[in-house]
């Protein structure tokens, strides 16, 4: 068991060097050096100057140099200005004594650098963001896992019947509804002044004027601008909604799936035979078994929770994680895409180990030499 | 003019039956869960003491019955619409339902024709026949060939073109009437105006035909990457498939949404990343078809040189036309001469579809490995071993034929998964183009405004969904069908 955790550790940490490795050979392009001289510098540099500012600034070297830099491995760069005799460096903060700056300061040091739009520290941003975003995928999987679940069961308990039959279709319908697709409906439906039941309300007088909720003449809020100070049902409830409708479809299925191979097991039949009564059959021999599968598939979903929260956070202007993902890659803020993928592929990876030793711990049957 | 109502003459009538079998429909529903729940249960089958079978009814019989009654009447109102759309003189009469349903006359045509000759023939046509024996599958079906037809036929449909702007129906509502337009112009807006004044109606069709251009073809390219890398992994396996699997997982880790974000930004693509990628991953094809029949008539060698020849000619031509590109800075690929430059591909389009096909293979190659490692211990397999089969006439004509029920019934749900990835990139504006038509752009347009004109972005939203909801049912019914051999 040692050994196999070991080896999976091992083979994420090459994953995650690999990963990093990439981002940053993508962020690190010419190009988007080219942009960054620019908008640091003036707009209207000449090659030359661009090169220059680019060696001046650290940017400069060997691409796997300045990686082993971010990573902390390699001494950070230093520079002496050769009019002034000022130091700079990657390490040496604004206004730091050049003898006490560390000679390493990479991510494995936990500095992530400053973001090169907003000059703040990048792991403040992140940290703040991702605190927002936690809230959001919290609630959205504290209601997407149990419902799907409950669906699941219930679907899987008697293969074939007319319930089983009905939450499929509905759990097909949920996976082929991308975060996209469901908010604009959800926002039409309940956040919408022109159509949907907000109007509606407000023509019976429910709503707008002196009505139910005060001035205000939607029901739910089609922005969640208003949630990042304080979570209200009607701010909140669309955007945790959205993203837990297009992951619940996956999971009911797999729960389903699950759940009616159980109900077909020899144990469950022989328990028929005794005569216990059907809700005992599934609620003490056939769940726990049919749960093990699904361990898998809801840790899994956590990648893709990360695309449905970076969608819905956009469409809701909600500003987490996701939405800083998508502004520091339109805004080629290096530094803080570079953290936020850290970030994104930490998560992948540290839930794929989970559902892999999850499941040999879940599942005696699986023995690892 | 006046704005066209939504069910036009007909609607007095069909609107309140309609309205009717929804409200019986709710009820029947309602008593149906509250006798459930008391403990009532559904008739069963009973043997008389005189051997004769008989049924018993209940009142939850009674309510699934009204269910199905008030289903009936709903959907017989929803065909009273596209008649009254065909039949009715005037637009003012027909409605916006009717008006729609006229313009999609040659998809209607199109789906009965389909359909009747399927239903006919459904014994000889194999798996695809026994489609029909599954309701699921059908309704499937019936949903993809409704936006295949769309697509086709979606210069007919269209009422305006895709970028014909007309600044009074800015944010017009479903229904406007053009104001002062031309006798050779349509009249109406069926489903209104966008935030520039274009026809949302025409746009969701042509925005189709864009969406199931790319779609299937990504996804088919995808499987051809995924094949060819997947079948050696899983039947091979040792240090190859350790490698190919550790990449796979390496693109697997890699949040989809960061790695559009940094495939498609203008930096990269002026670096040409993109481009080395298509270079590499357009391979496959050919690859996949050169070996396929090489290995099949290696022993008869005039064959073996038309096939490998005619497949590898015009499969160069079509490999060096699609990724070189004199126009476009960023190709890495200028001396192919321009002679043999068959046809350009605008650049964003490339991107997007590598993109797209990058994301997806690693799945297709998880999935085929796995197959593969399942069927090749098989005895028809051991059987061509002993025969002396090369490893790759095993892999692609003993493993792959074999394989082939859930590599279909996977490549009608990635179809709809990168439907979905596809509208995604739309969604973040990294699409085709910021005036391209498909369903992901027209959403994020729509979105800026969408709780005060929520009507330019529902409709290719509900399109989108209806088209991936009929690939999820008929991969459904696929399976079905194909788990009952």
């Amino acid at each position: 068991m040692a050994a196999f955790i070991l080896r999976r550790v091992g083979v994420m940490i090459l994953t995650a060097f690999f990963l990093t490795l990439i981002v940053f050979f993508l962020t690190n392009l010419f190009p988007n050096l080219e942009k960054l001289a620019k908008t640091q510098g003036n707009a209207r540099m000449s090659d030359a100057d661009v090169v220059s500012w680019l060696d001046n600034n650290g940017y400069g070297g060997p691409m796997l140099l300045r990686y082993g830099e971010w990573l902390g491995v390699v001494p950070g760069w230093t520079r002496v200005d050769e009019t002034t005799g000022a130091i700079t460096g990657r390490c040496i903060d604004f206004g730091m004594d050049p003898a006490d700056a560390p000679r390493f300061c990479g991510v494995l040091q936990g500095d992530l650098g400053h973001s090169t739009v907003s000059n703040e520290p990048v792991s403040d941003v992140i940290g703040r963001r991702l605190a927002l975003t936690g809230i959001l995928m919290g609630l959205a999987f504290g209601l997407m896992v149990p419902l799907a679940l409950v669906v699941g069961v219930l679907a899987g308990m008697r293969e074939g019947s007319r319930l089983d039959r009905g939450l499929s279709t509905l759990s097909i319908a949920s996976t082929a509804t991308p975060e996209y697709v469901s908010g604009v409906i959800l926002i039409a439906l309940f956040a919408s002044t022109a159509v949907g039941v907000s109007s509606t309300l407000t023509e019976w007088g429910w709503l707008g004027g002196d009505g139910w909720l005060g001035d205000r003449r939607t029901l739910f809020l089609g922005s969640a601008r208003s949630a990042m100070n304080g979570i209200t049902f009607w701010n909140f409830a669309l955007p945790v909604a959205t993203i837990a409708l297009y992951g619940m479809g996956y999971i009911a299925r797999m729960t389903r799936a699950s759940m009616a191979e159980v109900m077909t097991a020899q144990y469950i039949r022989t328990a028929r035979l005794k005569g216990v009564s059907f809700r005992n059959i599934v609620l003490r021999h056939a769940l726990r078994n049919a749960l093990i599968a699904p361990f898998t598939v809801i840790m899994l979903q956590f990648p893709w929770l990360l695309t449905g929260v970076v969608i819905v956070e956009s469409m809701f202007s909600y500003n987490g994680f996701g939405w800083t993902m998508v502004q520091a890659a339109s805004n080629n803020d290096i530094e803080m895409l570079l953290a936020c993928s850290v970030v994104a592929v930490f998560v992948v990876l540290v839930t794929q180990l989970i559902s892999d030793i999850g499941y040999v711990f879940l599942n005696p049957r699986i023995r690892i030499a | 003019m006046e704005p066209l109502t939504w069910t036009g003459a007909f609607g007095t009538v069909l609107n309140p039956l309609m309205m009717l079998a929804l409200a019986v429909f709710f009820a029947a529903f309602l008593a149906n869960f509250v006798m459930t729940l008391a403990g009532v249960r559904a008739g069963q089958l009973e043997i008389n003491d005189d051997g004769t079978m008989g049924l018993t009814r209940t009142p939850v019989d009674l309510a699934l019955s009204v269910m199905k009654y008030a289903v009936l009447i709903f959907v017989l109102c929803c065909v009273g619409f596209i008649v009254g759309g065909l039949v009715l003189p005037t637009f003012e009469q027909k409605g916006i339902l009717g008006g729609m349903a006229l313009r999609l006359l040659p998809v209607w045509i199109g789906l009965v024709a389909t359909f009747a000759l399927s239903i006919t023939f459904k014994r000889k046509l194999g798996l695809y026949g026994k489609l029909f024996d599954s309701p699921i599958g059908m309704i499937g079906f019936a949903l993809v060939m409704f936006w295949i037809f769309a697509a086709i036929f979606a210069e007919r449909i269209a009422t305006h073109g895709a970028l014909e702007l007309i600044s009074a129906m800015r944010h017009a509502l479903p229904g406007t009437p053009i104001p002062a337009s031309d006798d050779g112009d349509f009249a109406y807006y069926f489903l209104g105006g966008d935030n520039l004044g274009r026809d949302v109606f025409s746009r969701v069709f042509f925005g189709a035909a864009s969406v199931l251009r790319i779609a299937p073809l990504a996804t088919l390219f995808a499987f051809m990457v995924g094949i060819t890398l997947g079948l050696p992994a899983g039947y091979i396996g040792g240090r190859l498939d350790t490698v190919l699997t550790f990449i796979a997982n390496l693109v697997l880790a890699f949040p989809v949404i960061l790695l559009f974000y940094l495939l498609v930004t203008p930096e990269i693509v002026t670096a040409g990343i993109p481009h080395y990628m298509s270079m590499v991953l357009f391979l496959f094809p050919i690859i996949f078809l050169v070996i396929l029949f090489n290995s099949r008539f290696h022993t008869q060698p005039m064959t073996r040189n038309i096939l490998v020849g005619v497949s590898l000619v015009l499969g160069l031509l079509a490999y060096f036309s699609l990724i070189s590109d004199r126009g476009a800075t960023a190709s890495p690929i200028r001396f192919w001469p321009e002679a043999l430059d068959l046809f350009d591909i605008p650049g964003n389009l490339l991107i997007v579809f590598v993109s797209v096909v990058f994301v997806n293979s690693p799945t297709v190659f998880r999935i085929v490995r796995g197959i593969t490692l399942d069927v090749k211990t098989r005895d028809y397999v051991a059987a061509a071993q002993t025969r002396g089969e090369g490893p790759w006439y095993i892999m692609l004509w003993e493993i792959l034929p074999n394989a082939r029920g859930p590599l279909i019934v996977d490549f009608c749900l990635r179809i709809g998964y990168t439907t979905i990835l596809l509208g995604t990139l739309g969604f973040f504006g990294l699409g085709v183009s910021p005036e391209s038509p498909d369903w992901g752009s027209t959403i994020n347009e729509g979105r800026q405004l969408l709780s005060t004109y929520p009507h330019p972005a529902l409709p290719p939203a509900l399109a989108l969904m209806s088209l991936v909801l009929g690939l999820n049912l008929l991969a459904d019914g696929l399976r079905e069908e194909s788990l009952k051999d």
